[in-house]
Order: C-alpha cells, then structure tokens, then sequence
C-alpha cells in the first residue's frame, strides 16, 4: 500500500496534490444545490418542538388534547411515543452512547433537564397552526433546583440531574448520587518524582466556556413513513448511517426499513452526528400518514444542540533549566451538558500528546450540568487541555528564558515516542512542523507598539472506521463513484482525484455521489478528519478493483491468462513476454466488452480503514491590544500543520483557515451566558459573535507533509487539529504584549481591559 | 387568515404569489416560489445567508415581508449566471475554493456582486467590511476574500 509514497510534495502525482474546480461547486454557486431544508415532498406538513423554558424541572404532566383538536393539526408526539431505553453504553464509532439517555435527549420523559429540552411535537398544515397547537399544550412543571456551573456541580449538595447517577471509575464505588459521572486517568511514570528533578515548577488554573460548532445551516430534515413502515429520511447530517441506527432504535424498527438520504449538508463540525429532529419527524410522519419536514430555528439550535464543553482545567508542569520538561500533571472537569458524556477522555489523552515525556499523570471528570448536552466539537476535549498545557509552557519558557519553539523542539513526540494515553507513535511531524515555524519569516518580523507574538502546537488523532464505496464503469467508459461520507468540505473532489489518480482517466470522467444507505453498506459518520482518509482508502480499493476486472476481461478476449495482462497509462495491455501482441485497451473499449465478457464492471471497497494517524500544527500569531478598550485584534497568523497529504491542497489550506477562525471565536469572543434562572441570554448571532470577514486577517498556510505509511497517498486527516492551537497561540500573543497572562476563556475586551487596570496598579503590565 | 396577493418581478421574471402578511420575503421566495438557493441561517438579518437585491440594493429577505416585495425587482442567486456563463465572482470562488459547505455562498455571492456594482475597485478592508454581514463558519474568509478581490479585478479589465 506504500508504493506511492515518497518523499517531497506530490509532484510525482497527475491529479493528487493539484487544484481542480470541485465536482459539486457549481451547484454551490448557483444555489441549485439541494441542503436539509430545500427539500419538499408532496403533501408535507410542518413540525414544530414544544420546549421547556425551565433548566430543570420534574414533568407532572402534559396534556395534548386540546392542540390535537386544533383544525390542521395531524399528529401530536411526547417523550411516551418512544420506547424506553435500558442503560448500557454502546460504542457507536468514535463515541460510546447511552439509549437511556439518547431517547431522553430527544424528548423528555419524567424530568426536563436543560432549558431548550424538546417536551412534545406537532405536525400541521401549517407552521402557523404547528406555533398555535403548541401554545395549546398544557404542560405542569415542578421547577427543581439547577446547576450550570462545572465546578458548582461537583460540590455536595449540588442539585443532583439523575438520582441514578454514581460516580465511575472511582474506588470504593460511591455509595451517593452524583453529577460526577466518571473520572478517567492516564498516567506514565512518576510525576512526584519528576517534579523533584525540576528546576522550574509551574501551576495555573484555567477557565474555558462552552462554545457552539455555528454551522451557519440550523438542523434540518423531512422523514415520510408509508402505511406499511417503511421510512424515508432526507437530512442534513454528517452521518446517515448514524441516523438510521439511532431512529431505528429510538423506534424500535427495523433498520433495513429506514433508508436516509444525506442532502447537502451547511457545516456540521461534529454538531451533526447525533440525531435531535430525526426521531420526531419520523414518529410525527407515522401518525399523521404524511411527510413532515422540521427545521430549527437559530435560537433552537442554540438552547437545545451542541456546545462542546466548558471546562475547569489545573495543569502543574515541571522542568528543567535546559528546557526539559521532567513532570507534566492536569486536572481536567469538563462540563458535559445534561447527560454523561463530555469529551474529557479524548481531553485527556491529548493534553501532553505532542510531547515526549517520562513522567505524565493526567485525571479528568465527567461532570452533567443543566445545560444542552454537549456534542462534538472538532477535535472534540483537545482544544480545552492543550490551551492549559500550551499556555504553562509558553510560561516556562519566558521563566527559563528560552525560546518557545526552542523548548517545544527539546520535547518534541517523534517516531517511537510512547504516548501517555498508551500507544508508540509511526511517523508524525511533531518536529517538522516546528522547524517551518522557527525558519517562517513571520517568526523573524518585528512587531510594533502594542503588539505580542504567541506561539503553540497541537494534536489530534485522526480516527479510520467502517467505509463502503462503489465505483461503476459506465457503458461508455465514463464511471460512477459513490462514498458514503457525507462531502462537508470538498472530500468529493478529492476521491475522485484519487481515483483518477488510480485509472489515470481525466477528472471529468468520473462523477462522484453521495450515496444512500440503501446504495452501500455501512458508512461510519464523516467525523474524526476521516472522510478523505477513509473513504479515500476505499475510493483506491474500488479503482484497483475496477483496474483487475479490466484486466481479467480483457485477458479472456485475448485468451492469455490473467497474470500476463496489465493496467497501465491509463489502458489494459498485455504484459511480459505477450507485451506487444495485443493494441492496448482504454476503459471504453473495455466497457464496450462488458457485456459479453462476464457483465458488469464494479469496483466495490468495503473496509474498516485501518492506520489513522495525528496530525500535529504549530501555530504563529500577532495580536495587538488596544490599552484603552482592551480589544484584542489578530494581525498576523501562520498556520502550519502536517497533513501527511495534501490531496486538493486549497481545501486542505481552507481546513487550516477554518479551524483558526474558530479558535479566534473561542479565545477572544464566544461563550453561553446565562442567568441566574439558567436560561440562555444570547441564544442569535448578533449576541453569540462568531468572527466575521472584519474582525480577521488573511490566515497565511503552511502545509508540511509528512506521509502516512498506513494511507495509499499518505492522508493523514487534517480537519481537526487547526482548532487546537489557536486559543493558546493567542493567549501567548497577549501575555507577550501586555504582561499579563489569561487563563479565562474568552480574552473578550471587559476581561482584558480589567486584567490591565490590575496590573498597571501592580506595575506589571507592559502596555 | 386572508393571505395577500404579490406581483413582484424575481431575476427578470414575474411571479405572482399568495402569502400570509407574517411570512418574510425568505419564506416567500423558498415555499412559494421554489428558489431555495437563497438561505436561512438564522431569520434576525444577523448571518447573511438570505441576501437578495431588491430594486437593485442589498436586504436580508428574512427581515423583509413578502406583501412589501410588491411591485418591486428582487435578485437571487438563481439569476447571477447569465445563461451558460457564470458570474466572474461565481467562477472566482470555484477558482480560489472560496466554499467548503456552500450554504453561505449565495449570499455571499449575492452580497459581493451588490459591492462591486457600487463600487469596482475595493480595498481588502472595504470588502471586509462591506461582507462583515455575511458570516462563514468553513473558511475563516480568507479565499472568500481573495476571490471576491480577483473577480473585481477581472471585471475592471484590469
């Protein structure tokens, strides 16, 4: 499988490393093409979700009777229309989910536990008659004490969310009810002994708040359930295979008799991999006999899905004068919504990743709080440790007084390192990335008044999974890809570059779908930066079986065994010592022989795509600070990151900008405000500000490729760990210019300004 | 409810529609009208993904009603191609790769055509501000912006 692996970038490549127009952008700047809420079916009613204005309340009762009363009323769903659940986890991929707690996100049953809790659903003729009935169902709420604090929710006495909830991996097993729902450790050596070999010792404490993905598309979908239980789906997710396991489930039905349709899908960031509005739609359409449609409002995206977690971090690292770093400690308590769940172990195993240590202990809660149950988050739990750890070492170097790229590369992972999470690493660009950053001109540029530089690395681990891709050679030779990963963010061009690559056949050749779960077999989510990994893998494995059927084809017209006939340039020859004796044949002229030669030529691939492999970035940025409002602006940022492979290099570029974007929103701006009622005061964009065109620099790329062994072209997966670095690499940024280091999430212009003023009285702020 | 009867012209067409007098523009031209290539992303004028020109200038149709597109031109992404040929900033944004999901690009494709019309030769920081009303979570704007100072310079023979 390493045959195309080589040094250099990819110029040894046709079609992998250059940049063609993707094969669906036309559709996209025309507005043809079709998203979760453009599709309509004849008949279709509109569904609306009751929710609960209360973070938590015991449900007395609900009645119904009268909005089912309503003229245009066709079909009225609580929490008793799905079945119950028994708890037990069970590995759904990348995440292990809890049906207990699935069926009870999707509808309350005895208690609603955040505000935005979907209570009941309606479908009607209209939205205008769906808002009414909804106003006509009476619900009795016993309004309960809430938590929505982290650290609050870990203290005795706090309000307890489930009475059946018991703190797990703690020995002896506690005996009281917690919001506590486990505690994870990873530990490597000794950190107490480390820390006696440290010259420098440094402890912080860090705040981060919830954040939302802002996929700029709200949740959306139309289901339609025929008389005789069979389902459709068309809807907006990173995931249709997800879907049909979970609806299926919730339902109890059949999951061949569910057949979800991907539309194309406005932003997902692992917000879209669980299921919200599916369930209702669907059980909303069995009632009424009639397709329903639902999609969410912007202030229902906000109360009722994601966020990824805030957190309470501690980090304790230890070193030496040379820069060593000789005992590496966090605390991690991520807050996880209102079910278990929050990405505290992927959290965990990140926070010292990047690094080749000897001492290591990391521990990490998971903590419910009444709030939206969190869902991932690119990279989901990374960000928040790797900001605590990547900001106490930028400390230590300005202590030691080395430079912070310097003490990175002194403890930098490379190839063998063990990680603390347990396993040895293959190639990874640790070190490379670090290198670009230090010979960057942006390292060397001097800054003006005002102005600090900050840098920081990151990790992530990137994830394989179960893949299936078909590729038709068509009659006229042309072919028909079709994947099953839903295409976020130009994962369509880049298969069929691959592919291409494969049959050297030009691009245009071969049309690429997004197949439904009736078209392939099982297809993990898009998630995990696996998709061009994954389904890139699969695209290679089809192509080359495409490649053997033409060669096996074409050896019964030539009557030469299959051995002495090859794929090559592009055509099927015969080869060795029959090279010569037979005109090459292109795929055309091999489909024009399908018929009589055995039928149809189909390349399928169906894989669990094994050897995912980290991506690892170093990030460079200037901010300046304004010393009056305390307004952090970026000026300047460079992003390096190893992608092992830049297939379509734009789109792997704009998977750097968006991620840095992101990390800006989340280090200078974004957060969940509630009030003392634990409601969501800035549920719109206007309150929850996301950076827009004129808040941001250009975002300046730098791809480094270090090339996965374990992947044809050598993808490593590079979607997530662009969200890691930034919101250290800005905190180091404005340590560096004002004197002052942050350890609160966001650094917004009130926090700052009021950090400054303390310092000055101090006499320790630079600015 | 009476719902009110509308002639508007839409891309050069006219159409004519029924609407209830609470339904935005927005809901107007996807449920009644079937162009759903203008969006919604969040129905409080705060995202961009519904922009439409009405009688040349630039709205969020979720901030307008459909009884008041009375009378008046609206543009939609649907009628920036002309024909065959796309729009210099439709093919810009193909050639920069200024869209991973797409769901903002209508508008803001719709967005910059109204800038550049007004005003051909922006600085970057005029494009920013002038698209600061349009929000991509995908790109961090950096090739939308590109693209959009490309297309400029093509249009201006430049």
């Amino acid at each position: 499988m390493q045959e195309k692996v080589k040094d250099g970038p990819g110029s040894e490549f046709e079609y992998v490393g250059t940049r063609p127009i993707r094969p669906d952008g036309v559709d996209k700047v025309t507005g043809r093409a079709r998203f979760g809420a453009d599709f309509a079916l004849p008949g279709q009613l509109v569904g609306k979700v009751l929710r609960s204005p209360h973070a938590h309340a015991r449900i007395r009762s609900i009645d119904t009777s009268a909005a089912e009363k309503l003229e245009g009323v066709k079909s009225v769903i609580t929490g008793m229309d799905f079945k119950e659940q028994t708890s037990e986890f069970i590995p759904a991929g990348e995440m292990m989910v809890n049906y207990k707690d699935v069926v009870r996100n999707t509808m309350a049953r005895e208690k609603a536990l955040y505000e935005g809790h979907a209570i009941a659903a309606v479908a009607a003729t209209s939205a205008t008659i769906a808002k009414q009935a909804l106003k006509l169902i009476k619900v009795d709420y016993e309004v309960l004490p809430h938590v929505i604090d982290v650290v609050e929710a870990m203290k005795p006495g706090a309000p307890i969310l489930h009475e059946d909830m018991y703190t797990a991996g703690v020995e002896p097993a506690p005996k009281t009810a917690s919001n506590v729902a486990k505690r994870v450790e990873f530990v490597l050596g000794d950190v107490a002994a480390g820390l006696k070999q440290a010259d420098v010792v440094i402890e912080r404490e860090f705040t981060t708040q919830p954040v939302h993905q802002g996929y700029i598309e709200p949740h959306a979908c139309i289901a339609s359930v025929s008389e005789d239980g069979q389902a459709d789906v068309w809807v907006s997710t990173q995931g249709h295979w997800i879907v049909r396991a979970h609806c299926a489930r919730l339902l109890g039905w059949d999951v061949g008799k569910v057949r979800v349709t991907a539309a194309e899908i406005g932003g997902g960031f692992g917000g879209k991999t669980v299921v919200y509005l599916e369930p209702l739609a669907l059980a909303l359409s069995k009632k009424a006999r009639r397709p329903v449609k639902m999609v969410m409002t912007r202030e229902e995206v906000f109360r009722a899905s994601g966020p990824t977690s805030g957190a309470h971090v501690r980090v304790k690292i230890g070193a030496k004068k040379d820069g060593r770093i000789v005992s590496a400690e966090a605390e991690l308590k991520y807050q996880a919504g209102a079910f278990a769940g929050s990405p505290v172990q992927p959290g965990a195993m990140c926070a010292y990743a990047p690094y080749d240590l000897e001492n290591v202990k990391v521990v990490g809660y998971d903590v419910v709080t009444n709030r939206p149950k969190v869902a991932a988050y690119r990279a989901p739990g990374g960000p928040i440790s790797e900001f605590a750890v990547e900001s106490v070492i930028d400390e230590i170097a300005a202590k030691i007084g080395m430079d912070p790229i310097e003490m990175r590369l002194k403890n930098a992972a490379k190839q063998g390192t063990k990680a603390a999470y347990g396993p040895k690493f293959g190639p990874i660009g640790m070190i490379e990335t670090l290198e670009a950053a230090k010979s960057h001109a942006h390292w060397r540029t001097p800054l003006k008044k005002n102005q600090g530089r900050g840098v920081a690395s990151g990790f992530w681990f990137n994830i394989g999974g179960e893949t299936s891709v078909s590729l038709a050679l068509n009659e006229d030779g042309t072919l028909s890809l079709t994947a099953g990963t839903p295409d976020i963010g130009g994962l369509r061009a880049s298969l069929c570059m691959m592919a291409a690559e494969e049959l050297k056949v030009p691009l245009d050749k071969i049309r690429v779908q997004i197949g439904d779960t009736g078209q392939l077999g099982y297809n993990f989510l898009t998630g995990g930066s696996r998709s061009t990994f994954s389904s890139g893998m699969a695209t290679v494995e089809a192509a080359r079986d495409v490649m053997k059927e033409a060669c096996k084809r074409a050896s019964k017209l030539w009557e030469l065994p299959e051995d002495a006939v090859e794929y090559k340039d592009g055509a099927v020859r015969p080869a060795g010592p029959n090279a010569g004796k037979h005109n090459p044949m292109t795929l055309k002229e091999i489909a024009g022989i399908a018929g009589k030669t055995g039928g149809p030529i189909v390349g399928y691939a169906r894989i669990n795509a094994a050897g995912a492999a980290p991506s690892l970035a170093t990030h460079i940025c200037d901010v300046e600070v304004d010393p009056e409002t305390g307004k952090v602006s970026v000026v300047r940022y460079t992003a390096i990151q190893d992608a092992g492979r830049a297939i379509h290099p734009s789109y792997v570029e704009g998977q750097y900008q968006g991620g840095v974007a992101q990390g800006i929103g989340w280090a200078l701006n974004e957060e969940y405000i509630y009030d003392a009622k634990g409601k969501l005061e800035n549920p719109g964009f206007l309150d929850y500000r996301v950076p827009v065109a004129s808040d941001l620099p250009m975002i300046d790329t730098v791809i480094v490729e270090v090339p996965n062994p374990r992947h044809p072209y050598g993808v490593r997966g590079v979607g997530e760990t662009p969200i890691v670095p930034p919101m250290a690499t800005i905190a180091n940024a404005v340590a560096n210019a004002t004197g002052v280091r942050f350890t609160e999430l966001p650094m917004s212009p009130p926090k700052v300004l009021k950090a400054l003023d303390e310092a000055r009285a101090k006499g320790t702020a630079k600015i | 409810m009476a719902k009110h009867h509308v002639t508007a012209t839409v891309n050069g067409d006219a159409v004519e529609f029924l609407c209830e007098p609470q339904e935005t523009l927005l809901d107007c031209l996807r449920d009644q009208l079937g162009l759903t290539g203008t969006k919604e992303g969040c129905s409080t004028g705060d995202c961009g993904a519904c922009s439409v020109t009405v009688n040349g200038r630039l709205v969020c149709s979720c901030l307008m009603l459909g009884v008041e597109a009375n009378g008046k031109s609206i543009g939609t992404i649907e009628g920036v191609a002309k024909g065959e040929e796309l729009h210099p900033l439709q093919r810009k944004f193909l050639e920069h790769a200024a869209l991973q999901c797409g769901i903002c690009t209508p508008g803001f494709l719709v967005a910059a055509k109204a800038l550049l019309e007004k005003h051909p030769d922006p600085s970057e920081t005029e494009v920013r501000y002038w698209l600061a009303g349009n929000l991509c979570r995908c790109t961090g704007y950096d090739k939308i912006i590109r693209a959009v100072m490309d297309a400029a310079t093509e249009m201006r023979g430049a």
